[in-house]
């Protein structure tokens, strides 16, 4: 009885929105930034390179190259800051967490499936 | 002590609240408690407020004990628990919950920790130990020496040595209630508190209050209550 009145804080706080997408996904995290009284929303985009945790704690990590410098950014799947997480292209990969990324450079940190969901716009973290 | 409540420790999980921010909560089963006896100063010499918490079967309460429950046509319960000087009104056989508080009260927790048997020094009093490389050889979690020489040729009284820990009441100060759950008699508590869960616990209003402290109705924008709110 105690957990399942666990289970239920837990679960109403779960988004309602839930977010879709994969290991190896680029995607672009649109998250609310409070900057004194102001909110704005501000994007970190980057290739998912994995998830971890369950409910309430789930977190993923996106990394991205930025100006030469990588750089990783680990989001709370339920977190209210988090306002979308917009899937650009979707990643073929074999495991589930893509620490080897990290060692790579330039074109080899790029994973691409023919299946593409938007436009086509520049890799992330080409 | 002018509020408090009996309760019980149902676990620890974290919570969001409206600006994104999260805390760990302590999550609390506070009542629903029973009244079973009012002390005023005339009849007894001082105020006070017995509330008793967690129903029992009647054959399972001593007679002495039934009888005095009886005697205010209360309901038997496993927990007793008397609060001095009780700021609500209340009368034998009134039930109270969880909204006694409101988020944003500080309460303070007491509970018995819990019981760790016979530890060591370097776990009971966080002695720091010997190393455990470096040619140390059965020398890696003894407390050192414990006295001088032949003056004062006593061992000092106090001196922190291995023995029983844990398993004694204990008393968290200033906790902030970030959520209280009505239909469910819930308390949302941040942080930890004394105990294993399922154990019993008293909740009451804090002793100190932290500095610029309102109570609930004076404070800025109640309408979002629930979602627990930092100043």
């Amino acid at each position: 009885m105690n957990q399942a009145i666990l289970d239920k804080i837990e679960s109403e706080q779960f988004r309602k929105n839930p977010v879709v997408f994969g290991i190896g996904d680029s995607v672009r995290v649109h998250t609310r930034v409070v900057e004194g009284d102001k909110e704005r929303i501000q994007i970190f985009s980057g290739v998912v390179i994995g998830r971890r945790g369950r409910g309430l704690n789930e977190t993923f990590t996106v990394r991205r190259i930025s100006y030469g410098e990588g750089v990783e950014r680990v989001f709370p799947v339920n977190s209210p800051r988090v306002e979308k997480v917009e899937v650009e292209r979707q990643g073929s990969v074999r495991r589930a967490k893509l620490t080897y990324l990290r060692k790579r450079l330039g074109k080899g940190a790029t994973l691409v499936r023919e299946k593409q969901v938007k436009s086509v716009t520049a890799p992330a973290a080409a | 002590m002018p509020l408090g409540i009996l309760g019980k420790k149902l676990g620890q999980t974290r919570v969001y609240n409206a600006k994104g921010a999260i805390t760990s909560v302590t999550v609390v089963l506070a009542g629903p408690n029973r009244v079973l006896q009012c002390k005023t100063q005339q009849s007894d010499g001082y105020n006070a407020v017995q509330l008793g918490f967690d129903d029992q079967k009647e054959q399972r309460v001593t007679k002495p004990l039934l009888g005095h429950i009886k005697k205010f046509n209360g309901q038997a319960v496993k927990r007793i628990q008397e609060f001095r000087d009780f700021t609500k009104e209340v009368k034998p056989g009134d039930v109270v919950g969880a909204t006694l508080f409101a988020p944003g009260d500080f309460v303070d927790a007491i509970g018995l920790t819990k019981g760790r048997g016979f530890e060591g020094v370097v776990k009971r009093h966080r002695f720091a130990g010997g190393d455990s490389t470096h040619g140390a050889k059965g020398w890696h979690r003894r407390s050192g020496a414990i006295g001088q020489r032949l003056f004062p040729g006593t061992v000092m009284r106090g001196m922190r040595m291995p023995g029983h820990m844990g398993q004694v009441r204990r008393t968290v100060q200033n906790l902030e209630v970030i959520q209280v759950r009505e239909a469910e008699n819930i308390l949302l508590i941040s942080g930890a508190v004394p105990g294993s869960k399922g154990d019993y616990i008293v909740i009451r209003e804090s002793k100190k209050r932290p500095k610029g402290w309102k109570p609930h109705a004076e404070r800025a924008g109640n309408a979002d209550k629930g979602k627990g709110k930092k100043k």
